[in-house]
């Protein structure tokens, strides 16, 4: 059992959007907590919340959203109701973050030198030179061959691979505590994943970096997370070690995410899918927001499901969960 | 018997940057200068039986894309023939080089971009057999209903636009398009790769139907190996431009032969696999631009051996169906 402060602490984040249609309840009370040297998945699919919980913890939720409850403690302190200005001087430092689309975290107007030297100068007075030296050698730990003469270039001179290698050399900078990376890998090659979930993987053990790796795809955090938290809907159904929740899964929706992978399914037969959709977030069941595809449900799952923690640091939020 | 639907024979797909006027004045006053030139496929013959779904797996830059277009038809090749049902189609007059253009369909990954936005669904999926009469004027509405519901789509989408959509619905309304002009041959291009997991199962499951119900050919191109060993019959790996192994699909992924197939099936991470150590192929992919001699691979194989640096490996028939382009295969039992 853990004993040492979490480097992230997040309670009952919740984070609303106010547009005209209605209120998007886009987070409602997600709680998890990540230790230094630990990697937890955050899994869930397109509405699940999952980004918009990173966006939460970064500060990078704009109006019509905004953070209306819950704590993001950060090494301890709260950072929920931090200014802008005092979010700014985390990020980049403290904490970073790795986009999906690396072309977005990248300035296309300017050399890679200038935006790994520009990073390191934001947080610390350095000289340019050492500034420099710091660049080469991120370029160097993610794999880059040839980083002097990489560093002159453009980001579009690069392909995707590299430009998402590059971005995560930029995460890494400056030494992060915590680093959360928001589908890094989906559009990238077996090869190139494997390449950055080796750096990732090195980082962590290294540097006792904590990392949040959100993604769809759970075949990628079997191999690289200690937990998997699930997400439906903006709340977290699932939460677990990686042979827990893979292995024995409790939630009916974890159970369908895993029964819908190729590998499980006989080759040739047809995959098994989830019946219906997920709900517009704009209109959710009252109660478990699963129940209306769940083949569990009855009239209990039209109140929300609490908390179950059959073991410490196992939990589930079902009224049917598949237990042994 | 089986029959061959589509062949490759000996097809390369060279792509040519001429010199610009800066540059033909460099080479002028005696600058080496060269035209850029990348072999996008290289040399490729292959076959697809009727009835077969096809696997072409690789990585970007490998060329399985354009490879796709030209067995599609959308794309001429440089050198060698592609034929279809036995002909080959760059020699068939007009009317039949239209009617055979018409049996193959393209699907394609982007489920944003390959609809035109400003056109409903009715117009995406109706224009095509409106125009080569597919069926009767009277008859088209009830027939486009009839594959929209076929693919698991409402009929009253038709009066919506492409935006209304989620990706999943947009690859579906991607489908009916494709089959409204009732093809025999469908080239997938990365169909499910922009999307979640449970709405993969149900296009791979949508497609697998079809295919089942229509005796649909086709050819299912991805960098996904978990998903094309689930549907494929036989898969193809292509490595820069050339295709490297191929086989049927549970001997291929049993028995992988080429290093480059290995080293793949080695890092894809599979739920199965925990705490995996990532081991990266060594070195990085070469430029198309510059391949390297020899085996393409050489570089970046565990056992490269002296012919590898330089005499392109061909195709051979290792095991029964199994072809593998290496001069030193790994593993052979």
């Amino acid at each position: 059992m853990e004993a040492r402060i979490p480097t992230l602490l997040v309670e009952n984040l919740k984070t609303y959007f106010f547009t005209r249609p209605g209120i998007v309840k886009a987070v409602d009370g997600v709680t998890f907590a990540v230790y230094p040297g630990k990697i937890l998945g955050l899994v869930g699919e397109s509405g699940s919340g999952k980004s918009v919980t990173a966006f939460s913890i970064i500060g990078l939720v704009d109006p019509p959203g905004r953070i209306v409850g819950g704590q993001i403690l950060f090494q301890g302190r709260n950072i929920a109701g931090l200014s802008k200005e005092q979010i700014r001087q985390l990020r980049g430092s403290a904490i970073s973050m790795i986009f999906q689309d690396s072309m977005t975290a990248l300035n296309p107007v300017l050399r890679i030198n200038t935006q790994l030297i520009e990073t390191i100068r934001a947080h610390r007075k350095i000289d340019d030179l050492e500034a420099y030296e710091k660049a080469i050698q991120a370029l160097a730990h993610v794999g880059i061959p040839a980083p002097e003469v990489r560093l002159k270039s453009y980001p579009h001179q690069f392909s995707g691979g590299m430009r998402q290698r590059v971005a995560i050399s930029i995460a890494m900078l400056n030494e992060p505590s915590l680093i959360i990376a928001d589908e890094p890998t989906t559009a990238l090659d077996v090869t190139i994943q494997a390449q950055i979930l080796f750096e990732m993987q090195k980082l962590c053990r290294g540097k006792q970096t904590s990392l949040i790796w959100i993604t769809h795809d759970l075949t990628v955090v079997a191999g690289l997370a200690d937990e998997i938290c699930v997400m439906y809907a903006g709340r977290i159904v699932e939460h677990g070690t990686v042979a827990d929740v893979l292995d024995r899964p409790l939630h009916p929706y974890t159970v369908g995410l895993i029964g819908s992978v190729p590998s499980r399914n006989r080759r040739g037969r047809p995959l098994y899918q989830i019946p219906g959709m997920t709900p517009s977030l704009l209109s959710l069941p009252t109660g478990c927001a699963f129940r209306e595809r769940c083949s569990r449900a009855d009239a209990s799952c039209l109140e929300f499901p609490e908390v179950f923690e059959p073991v410490p640091g196992r939990q589930v939020h079902c009224h049917h969960p598949h237990l042994e | 018997m089986p029959t061959t639907l589509v062949e490759l024979k000996h097809v390369t797909k060279r792509f040519v940057k001429e010199l610009d006027l800066a540059a033909k004045m460099a080479k002028r006053i005696g600058v080496s200068v060269r035209r850029e030139i990348v072999h996008a496929v290289d040399q490729v013959d292959l076959q697809i039986q009727k009835g077969e779904i096809f696997g072409l797996v690789g990585e970007s830059g490998c060329g399985k894309s354009t490879l796709g277009r030209i067995v599609a038809g959308l794309l001429q090749p440089s050198e060698g023939s592609v034929w279809f049902d036995g002909r080959e189609i760059s020699g068939l007059k007009r009317r039949e080089a239209k009617e055979t253009a018409l049996k193959t369909q393209m699907i394609f990954q982007d489920p944003f971009s390959s609809l035109n936005p400003r056109m409903r669904v009715r117009e995406i999926i109706g224009e095509a057999p409106r125009v080569h009469r597919i069926v009767e004027r009277a008859e088209l509405d009830n027939y486009l209903d009839g594959l929209l519901l076929r693919c698991g789509l409402d009929p009253i989408y038709k009066e919506r636009y492409p935006h209304q959509f989620s990706g999943g619905q947009r690859q579906r309304i991607a489908i009916v398009r494709a089959l409204a002009v009732k093809p025999e041959f469908l080239v997938c291009d990365e169909v499910v790769s922009a999307l979640d997991v449970s709405i993969q199962a149900q296009i791979l499951n949508l497609f697998m139907d079809l295919r089942r119900d229509l005796g649909l050919t086709s050819m299912f191109i991805s960098h996904n190996l978990e998903v094309v060993e689930h549907v494929s019959d036989k898969v193809a790996i292509m490595y820069l431009g050339r295709i490297v192994e191929q086989a049927e699909t549970e001997e291929l992924f049993d028995l992988p032969l080429h290093p480059y197939t290995q080293a793949l099936l080695k890092e894809i991470p599979s739920l199965e696999k925990r705490q995996m150590d990532f081991m990266p192929i060594q070195g990085e992919v070469p430029s198309p631009l510059e391949p390297p001699s020899g085996c393409h691979f050489h570089p970046r194989c565990p056992k490269p051996g002296d012919p590898c640096r330089i005499e392109r490996p061909v195709l051979r028939e290792l095991r029964p169906n199994h072809f593998v382009a290496c001069h030193n295969p790994h593993g052979m039992r």
